[in-house]
């Protein structure tokens, strides 16, 4: 019963959380690292929030790569926590595992208690201002790639922003205003992350 | 690069059955049962594969459908949520008796939380009451299998099978290995046998004993047989588990490092329980702990009470979810681990859902409010149930029942000598679903209420897919269009007017109007007409910046209150309203809503 590929992923075995709110495009990039983590060998399981809490209720994402059988992550095993509506901190800083990275949506970094390394971003602000706010989400995404990184031993991503950035790219085909407007704000975020 | 995809469990469904063959697929959209028709459409156009593929205006009718393909020898699927199957019970259980020759797989998604739905009620359930096999995957991955190995069941024993999702199969996805397609080549060919396809009651008699006897048969069939994970582990303990609460004992049976002392089995068939398995349990285990949602369907099949726990024995909690959490909790109790101090769980709430910002059901609702002050408000199954937070949803029970119980509403006033203003709403898909009965009864008894259908030309609650008003059918392809004022006024409705509800005032006065012609004369409908807003115009869209309030606003909160659009947010340091232009789509409707004229349109502004 050990098929636990746990030796086989070793570094790269993550858990993370994703916390909105309905529209602002959870699923989108739930999907995305979810394709991202497939294209780099990943075995990829995630778990998506669909129904009446899309029309702007509580909307949380759970992905776990390399080698689960559940499609949730438990409390306090969440190796990073991604945060779009500062608000669901209450409700999902439960996840985060000690130590765990916890990335928000806000203008300034909030108290979440001991054991948690925090990192904020106005994506909202800088979203719109550059007239793009159905971006936040990705915005957000390339500041936490950028800002946590890819670090096979402490934890974060999986995955590094370059990868993501492919995986983008290729879920918008080939060009178009779309995918540069998508790898635009994805870009944003990277910047203003390094 | 790897040939893996990323499926969600409806997209790993929808591959399974096609690529064992189905060629008649039906379904009515329900969450979280709704992507399975929708990507069975998908793979069957990028694979070229023939079929009928259909949006039904109900699923008793999907049922129907899709059973009669089964019957002319053709492999054939419905799907649904779980309340939908209440309504495609009456031919389930009839078809159960009947039988199939192609094979037939009814996929009846459950929402144990319930996250989506009116009840946690448990499919397995309706199938043992049925007796018809059911099949409960634990991932996404295991469902696509399981719809190939659900045709070959149910035609080996020339029954329906069911396969038994729940929402954490249903919206898990995960990176699959899709495999051949295998098409059938079959051709319909109905062999006439009134005896069985229209058996009276001499030959269901005899029908339900040939069920009876494919069911013992089919709980010794090999190929959904309860797996053992760790066969070679001596061990006085067992659990039994299945759906997606096996997935998570698995990962936990690691975690908390039993799995040399207690056997894990998936079940993979929970009715009818293998008889072998049975045996082997009660012959080999001290104790039997039973992880399944939400009845205890599995564990009622085990005889031994002394040695089964589980959900009748007060092991397992009798309702809700059975979260990894929650798992992890009964796992180590049984194990007789000394308990771990866990974190606090995840908590619930926060921010509630509402209606879209611009979503016309919103400017319905509160036009209802102001034409009918005090009235009883009862509503349906859809987005629009979020009229609750207008203070203009007062009934929720099933789909269609707005109609039925404006109608009891104001029988048992009338009765008690009471008037009262009654206002119904009901969405254009409700409506088609299984609105027009009750329509047909109101008008018959001389029911006194408003009857509101809020027609934004979409079933938007589940994802947009068409309704019969949209004349579009489930690949895109162009369907005829039912003409809904014909078909409300040949329910027998004598006032019947339609009108864009985004139009306030002149909105408020047609339900007025309408409202005189109910109090004398009986049963009057207003059609609330104006697309979904999720189609037209998505928030933070062309509209932003187009709406401004200015320094009039007082703070007074009667927009914030009584609209409720998410887009008005009170700021609450300079105690007066501002627009969130992240969100606004400029719909302009809030203009009217504003008791100051504090809300203008923008310069870029446009009128309502
Ligand atoms: S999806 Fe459409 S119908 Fe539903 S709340 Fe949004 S605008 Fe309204
Ligand atoms: S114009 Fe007014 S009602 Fe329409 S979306 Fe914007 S704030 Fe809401």
């Amino acid at each position: 019963m050990e098929s636990d590929s746990r030796g086989k992923w070793g570094g790269l075995r993550r858990q993370i959380v994703l916390s909105g709110v309905g529209g602002q495009g959870i699923l989108f990039i739930t999907r995305l690292l979810a394709e991202t983590a497939i294209a780099g060998g990943l075995p990829v399981l995630a778990s998506e929030t669909h129904g009446m809490a899309q029309r702007g209720g509580v909307v949380v994402s759970h992905l776990k790569t390399g080698g689960f059988h559940s499609p949730l992550v438990r409390t306090g095993r969440a190796d990073l926590l991604i945060v779009l509506k500062e608000e669901n901190i209450v409700l999902h800083r439960p996840f985060l595992a000690d130590g765990g990275f916890l990335v928000v949506n806000a203008p300034a970094p909030p108290d979440a208690g001991p054991g948690v390394r925090v990192h904020a971003i106005d994506a909202d602000a800088l979203a719109l201002s550059r007239g793009i706010p159905q971006a936040v989400n990705l915005v957000l995404l390339g500041f936490a790639l950028a800002r946590i990184g890819c670090d096979g031993t402490a934890g974060g991503f999986f995955c590094t922003a370059g990868e993501v950035r492919e995986a983008l790219s290729r879920r918008q085909g080939a060009g178009g205003a779309r995918l540069s407007g998508s790898l635009a704000a994805l870009d944003l975020g990277i910047a203003h992350g390094s | 690069m790897s040939d893996r995809i990323l499926m969600q469990g409806n997209d790993a469904i929808a591959r399974g059955l096609v690529e064992a063959g189905c060629a008649v697929a039906a379904s009515y959209p329900g969450t979280p049962a709704s992507e399975i028709l929708s990507s069975i459409d998908r793979w069957r156009k990028k694979h070229g594969v023939k079929m009928h593929v259909e949006w039904a205006v109900n699923e008793k009718v999907a049922l129907e459908i899709a059973y009669t393909a089964a019957i002319t020898g053709l492999r054939a699927a419905v799907g649904m949520k779980q309340v939908g199957l209440n309504v495609a019970s009456d031919p389930l259980l009839s078809a159960a008796y009947l039988g199939v020759t192609g094979g037939f797989i009814v996929v009846s998604a459950d929402d144990p939380g319930p996250h989506s739905s009116q009840t946690e009620q448990d499919s397995r359930l309706l199938a043992m009451m049925a007796k018809v096999p059911v099949l409960d995957p634990s991932s996404p991955a295991q469902a696509m299998t399981l719809a190939g190995t659900g045709f070959d069941l149910s035609e080996s024993f020339g029954v329906p099978v069911m396969l038994r999702p729940t929402t954490r199969v249903c919206h898990a996805s995960q990176d699959i290995d899709a495999g051949p397609f295998r098409p059938q080549a079959r051709e319909a060919r109905f062999v006439k046998d009134p005896a069985r396809w229209a058996a009276t009651p001499a030959f269901r008699r005899k029908l339900h004993d040939r069920l009876s006897e494919k069911i013992a048969a089919i709980a010794a069939w090999p190929a959904t047989a309860p797996v053992c994970m760790n066969p070679d582990v001596p061990a006085r303990k067992a659990v039994a588990a299945s759906g997606v609460a096996f997935a998570h004992a698995r990962e936990l049976f690691d975690e908390l490092g039993i799995s040399d002392r207690i056997a894990l089995y998936q079940v993979v068939q929970p009715y009818p329980l293998h008889a072998g398995f049975i045996e082997h349990l009660l012959r080999t285990y001290a104790e039997i702990l039973v992880l399944e949602e939400s009845a205890p369907v599995i564990e009622m099949q085990v005889a031994d009470r002394r040695r089964v726990r589980g959900r009748m024995t007060g092991a397992v909690p009798e309702t809700g979810e059975l979260s990894p959490e929650i798992i992890g909790r009964i796992l180590s109790r049984f194990a007789g681990l000394s308990a771990r101090a866990e974190p606090p769980p995840a908590a619930e709430g926060g921010r509630r859902p509402t209606l879209c910002p611009g979503c016309a059901h919103r400017s319905s609702f509160y036009a209802i409010r102001k034409a009918a002050p005090g009235g009883i408000y009862p509503s349906d199954i859809g987005c629009y149930t979020l009229g609750i937070n207008l203070g203009a949803v007062d009934t929720v029970l099933c789909m269609g029942a707005a109609i039925s119980q404006a109608a009891g509403f104001d029988y048992a006033h009338r009765l008690s000598g009471k008037t009262v203003d009654i206002v119904a709403t009901i969405g254009d898909s409700t409506f088609y679903h299984a609105g027009i009965p009750p329509l047909i009864d109101a008008v018959v008894q001389g029911a006194r209420f408003l009857l509101v259908i809020l027609d934004n030309g979409t079933t938007a609650m589940t994802g947009n897919q068409p309704t019969p008003g949209t004349g579009i059918g489930a690949g895109g392809e162009t369907t005829s269009i039912v003409d809904m004022e014909g078909l409300v006024r040949a329910c027998g409705v004598r006032f019947c007017r339609v009108a864009n509800p985004d139009r306030l005032p002149e909105f408020v006065a047609l339900l007025k109007e309408a409202l005189v012609h109910v109090r004398s004369l009986g049963v009057a409908v207003v059609i609330a007409r104006q697309p979904c807003a999720m189609v037209t115009r998505p928030a933070g869209g062309e509209g932003r910046g187009a709406i401004v309030i200015t320094e009039e606003c007082n703070g007074c909160g009667h927009c914030v209150e009584r609209f409720e659009c998410p887009a008005l947010v009170f700021d609450e340091a300079a105690n007066r309203v501002r627009i969130d232009g992240m969100i606004c789509n400029g719909c302009g409707v809030c203009v009217h809503v504003c008791p100051l004229g504090a809300i203008h349109p923008g310069s870029s502004g446009e009128e309502a």
